[in-house]
């Protein structure tokens, strides 16, 4: 594939009187890992939404995939999001008392896939994560790295060429999120663009690419 | 540069269904709490329902087992009719049988004990043989009066009377007090919807109360039954033919009538009963509406992550209104279920056959749909409308 998986063009997200995101251009290429990192309020999560659609700038434009996001309606997004892009939360946010295996169907619930598709899926999916053997558990039997692979698992169900993880490791201890980390890595080398949002600098570090913002400003880079 | 078009999928029912219900699975003591308050507003409605049909099934059998096609030409109390009564009634075009009763001054005891006051309500009639046939009264112990008893001291009891006399069976050993010697009962009734009087009657023949109990002979009322067809055309001249000196001292009257509009008057009351499980089914809804709410408040960052998966606000809605109706239909069945097993007991105990129509059931089940689908509505517009970024913000 070629052009950029993610573009923003002087995009800023303004709430009240506060400038979240100011004036910020970036553009990630198919196939990247790349870190955006930066303090508690320097607009991380702010640009994790704008990028993940779940929230439209104040003004700028922007494209994820080829397509303008500005131009599409919320119905629209909501299929752009299906098909395009993975999110990986802090919390796992896996349903209570539902098996592993299903839980990961569920991210093609929206895709239009029978069930029997979304759970051959979500067993290779399983697989690829290394937690064969959990495919029947229930969230609250698993580890906490264990439960983020289970929802890294499910956003990666239908192959999005994006996935965004908002502090993935943030709940887990070093080893775990480790672990994380290196299945995130696999994802990289299989094609998939992956954008870790984190706090943690030593995690951006390791990363080919770090974006850095500090009062939701993009600090220029400097590429490795 | 973008090529595909961006049209989101249709979800199949069944995955609506296994999304709606995900929500009530994970909080079950909830749902089974408001599913009841739904459940208790249908059973209620059904319940009266049933019972109702019920009753008016027993009633139509009961009726066409009598027939509709009684009358009956009574005195005015202390009058009697004259002795040609039976004879111009029976002799009417129309009329397919006859037969009458003629009120005696008699008293019937337990025993030659009993203080003379205590009568117990109990009349004493001089009956004609016939009187079971085209009255259409059956005995439950022993038999009705034929021949052979009417002029010899035998009686038979009506179904009140008989309880109030304390005697449960027929027989030779069954002796009463009536007229000042004993009597026989030969045979008791059975309780008579119809004709409310015979309850409380005791019946001897014409002859023996003619000689024994100072009876004059002339009939108090006549039973007669036209064919079905001639009930109308009968019925005006049923005074005259019994009374034709004074018409309008006979009463002419049509059982089956007093007993519709007895049914009638039930079914004003059914209103005001259907009317209180109308109430009970909306506090119901108003229930589920609640647990909605609540679940939706809850339940933000799930919606949140269903927006991160791509779900439209249609399929938030969709998902929280099939929740709803689901809570409610789990409501509806029940209550129906448990309608059905009210009016069965209450139908046994009467001795009833137990009639739910088929159109009821149907109906508690669509009004518990539309009762959650109004109480679904608001709390999944709310979700829908939810950002998603806010419904991720707290865990």
């Amino acid at each position: 594939m070629t052009g950029p998986v993610v573009e923003l063009t002087g995009v800023s997200k303004r709430y009240g009187d506060v400038l979240a995101l100011s004036d910020a251009d970036l553009r990630i290429d198919h196939g990247e890992l790349l870190a955006v990192v930066g303090p508690s309020g320097s607009g991380k999560s702010t640009l994790l939404h704008i990028m993940g659609t779940l929230d439209r700038p104040t003004s700028g434009t922007l494209h994820i995939d080829g397509y303008d996001v500005g131009a599409l309606t919320d119905r629209q997004l909501s299929v752009l999001r299906a098909r395009t892009i993975g999110f990986v939360f802090q919390q796992f946010h896996l349903a209570r008392g539902v098996p592993a295996i299903d839980i990961v169907a569920d991210g093609l619930l929206y895709s239009g896939r029978s069930r029997g598709h979304r759970r051959r899926a979500a067993e290779q999916a399983l697989h690829r994560v290394g937690l064969d053997h959990r495919m029947g558990h229930l969230p609250h039997q698993l580890s906490g790295g264990e439960q983020q692979r289970v929802a890294i698992a499910r956003a990666v169900l239908g192959d999005p060429p994006l996935l965004l993880a908002d502090e993935p490791t943030g709940a887990l201890d070093s080893r775990s999120g480790g672990a994380v980390l290196e299945l995130l890595r696999e994802l990289n080398d299989g094609g998939t663009t992956v954008v870790v949002i984190t706090h943690d600098r030593d995690i951006a570090a390791a990363l080919p690419r770090e974006v850095r913002l500090k009062d939701g400003r993009i600090v220029p880079e400097v590429r490795q | 540069m973008s090529t595909v078009a961006l049209i989101p999928a249709r979800m199949p029912f069944a995955d609506v269904v296994r999304v709606g219900g995900h929500g009530l699975r994970s909080r079950p003591m909830r749902v089974f709490l408001s599913a009841l308050g739904i459940a208790i507003g249908i059973a209620a409605m059904v319940g009266v329902m049933g019972i109702s049909a019920s009753s008016t099934y027993e009633l139509d059998r009961r009726l066409s087992s009598f027939g509709t096609n009684l009358l009956t030409v009574s005195a005015e109390e202390r009058s009697r009719l004259p002795d040609t009564a039976v004879g111009m009634i029976g002799a009417l075009p129309g009329v397919e049988s006859v037969s009458a009763v003629g009120r005696t001054t008699a008293r019937a005891y337990r025993n030659d004990h009993v203080p003379t006051e205590r009568t117990g309500g109990i009349v004493v009639y001089a009956a004609r043989t016939d009187l079971p046939t085209v009255a259409g009264a059956r005995t439950v112990a022993g038999s009705w009066l034929t021949d052979a008893h009417i002029t010899h001291p035998a009686v038979v009891l009506g179904w009140t009377a008989a309880k109030s006399l304390a005697v449960h069976e027929a027989g030779p050993a069954q002796l009463i007090w009536l007229g000042g010697r004993w009597f026989a009962v030969v045979g008791i009734l059975a309780p008579n919807d119809l004709l409310t009087d015979l309850d409380y009657g005791a019946f001897v023949g014409w002859p023996v109360a003619e000689r024994d109990l100072g009876f004059d002979g002339s009939p108090t009322t006549v039973y007669a039954r036209p064919g079905q067809s001639a009930v109308a055309t009968v019925q005006p001249l049923l005074g005259a033919a019994a009374n034709p000196e004074n018409p309008g001292e006979a009463t002419v009257s049509r059982p089956s009538e007093a007993l519709r509009a007895q049914l009638e008057t039930r079914q004003a009351l059914n209103a005001l009963l259907l009317g209180l499980g109308a109430v009970a089914l909306l506090v119901g809804g108003i229930g589920v509406a609640n647990t909605m709410v609540i679940s939706v408040l809850e339940r933000r960052s799930e919606i949140g992550l269903r927006r991160s998966l791509g779900a439209t606000r249609g399929q938030i809605r969709t998902q929280f209104l099939a929740e709803a109706l689901l809570l409610s239909l789990l409501g509806g069945v029940g209550g129906v279920v448990l309608g059905i097993g009210v009016t069965a007991a209450f139908a046994a105990v009467q001795g009833w056959a137990a009639v739910v129509p088929p159109w009821v059931m149907a109906g508690g089940v669509g009004a518990t749909l539309l009762i959650g689908g109004l109480a679904g509505f608001y709390p999944a517009m709310r979700a829908a409308r939810l950002p998603p970024t806010e419904a991720l913000a707290n865990p």
